[in-house]
């Protein structure tokens, strides 16, 4: 095995204007990229139950981040990550709406994987973030989550944090809260 | 299935509530992060494929200028590798870089600033590393600006990169600094990093080799990113 060498760089945070290099178009920037990545995730091909998953990162006094950029990752409906040639890329990209903070995936519902119930990874940088937060959402009603080894690690009172709640079909909602009572559970994998 | 991710040393990262950075006070986590094995949801990513790049992506000083135009500054060219924590090269890893014009101006709806947009700067460029896990590009140096932060806050000239490796789990998004800035040990942001170390692995040195005669300056800025296999959970939970 070879001996570690170097060290990981640094993270600094993302700034408010993390949209001029992750998502151009969406701030106006236009003619440079012809669409901004991992705006589209899913494409007719692609096998699986459509989903659409909505939500907004809230701060310690309850105001919404409109600055947020918002990464998720996860496997197909299969349970598969990175099979691109399904026609589905498995990552996302959203910016936070600028006025309200709100975020929206159109994806498809992640087959259970090798280690556990099916759900996506979320990650989050903002302005005031210095490192970029790690979390997962799982899927209420999922009779794998009593036995998903990472749920396992969270204490019971606050696994509720991690599952998204149904508002219609197809529709999940998906708050974030970065500090207070409700304070989602963020990973150090 | 891929080997693990060595976990992060959090110590070496910025702290994530730094009260001298205001932004970080209502935006850091106060419970402790759940420590968890990485699984495949970590150890995979999305992959980027050249065909995905345009040939002005990596030139900030052409990619948003009117035919012939260029933006106005110092030009210098920005180079590197991508590693990994075992110095091992990282091909096809994605940077997206953003910055300020010349004069420390944002091009964004939300920036306030009043040095003037360059009408032939956009701020933002990309490119996947090579073969051997190397970079480059060409830009307008950023200039140095105020923020609403402290009574005199100024950022040092900086570079923001968002680098993807092979796997989601090595995500990082930092800044790159340029050698010799005075404002780099004022900054509330940089602070935010304890160890003076790390700073330094943030900041270009002036690479003459890499310089364009009578074109360009050049700086050298490395990123190294998670590396795989070489720590295990159990140990990590024992305190290694």
């Amino acid at each position: 095995m070879p001996t570690k060498r170097l060290k990981e760089s640094p993270s600094q945070t993302a700034g408010p204007y993390v949209h001029i290099g992750c998502t151009p178009n969406f701030t106006g920037i236009t003619g440079v990229y012809e669409t901004d990545t991992g705006s589209v995730m899913r494409t007719d091909a692609m096998q699986g139950e459509q989903i659409t998953i909505t939500g907004t990162v809230f701060d310690g006094q309850g105001a919404p981040l409109t600055d947020a950029l918002v990464e998720v990752w996860q496997a197909d409906a299969a349970g598969r990550f990175g099979q691109d040639n399904s026609g589905f890329s498995g990552w996302g990209r959203c910016p936070a709406d600028q006025s309200t903070g709100a975020w929206r995936f159109d994806t498809i519902r992640p087959g259970a994987t090798g280690g556990g119930a099916g759900h996506v990874t979320f990650w989050i940088v903002a302005r005031g973030i210095n490192l970029g937060l790690h979390t997962r959402m799982y899927f209420p009603g999922d009779p794998l989550l009593a036995s998903d080894p990472w749920l396992a690690l969270v204490e019971e009172t606050r696994r509720g944090t991690l599952i998204a709640q149904q508002t219609g079909e197809g529709q999940f909602l998906f708050d974030i809260h970065l500090q207070g009572p409700h304070e989602t559970v963020f990973f150090d994998a | 299935m891929a080997d693990p991710l060595s976990p992060r040393d959090r110590d070496w990262h910025p702290a994530p509530f730094f009260p001298d950075y205001k932004s970080s006070i209502y935006r850091s986590p106060q419970k402790p992060l759940v420590i968890a094995p990485t699984s495949e949801s970590e150890e995979s990513g999305p992959v980027f494929g050249h065909n995905m790049l345009g040939p002005l992506d990596n030139d900030l000083i052409r990619n948003f200028a009117a035919p012939g135009e260029m933006a106005i500054g110092p030009r210098p060219i920005v180079h590197g590798r991508v590693l990994d924590e075992n110095a091992r090269p990282v091909p096809g890893a994605l940077i997206e870089v953003w910055q300020a014009n010349a004069g420390g101006r944002y091009r964004h709806a939300k920036e306030g600033y009043l040095a003037p947009l360059d009408p032939n700067f956009g701020g933002c460029g990309r490119m996947i590393t090579d073969e051997n896990g190397h970079y480059r590009f060409m830009t307008i140096k950023p200039g140095p600006y105020p923020w609403p932060n402290g009574p005199n806050d100024w950022r040092p000239a900086h570079i923001h990169f968002s680098v993807f490796g092979h796997s989601f789990g090595q995500r990082l998004i930092t800044q790159m600094y340029f050698e010799g800035d005075p404002l780099i040990p004022l900054c509330p942001i940089v602070r935010s990093i304890a160890d003076a170390a790390a700073v330094d692995q943030l900041t270009a040195p002036l690479d003459m080799d890499v310089t364009a005669p009578m074109d360009a300056l050049a700086h050298r800025f490395d990123i190294v990113l998670r590396g795989r296999g070489s720590t295990l959970f159990e140990n990590r939970l024992e305190g290694n």
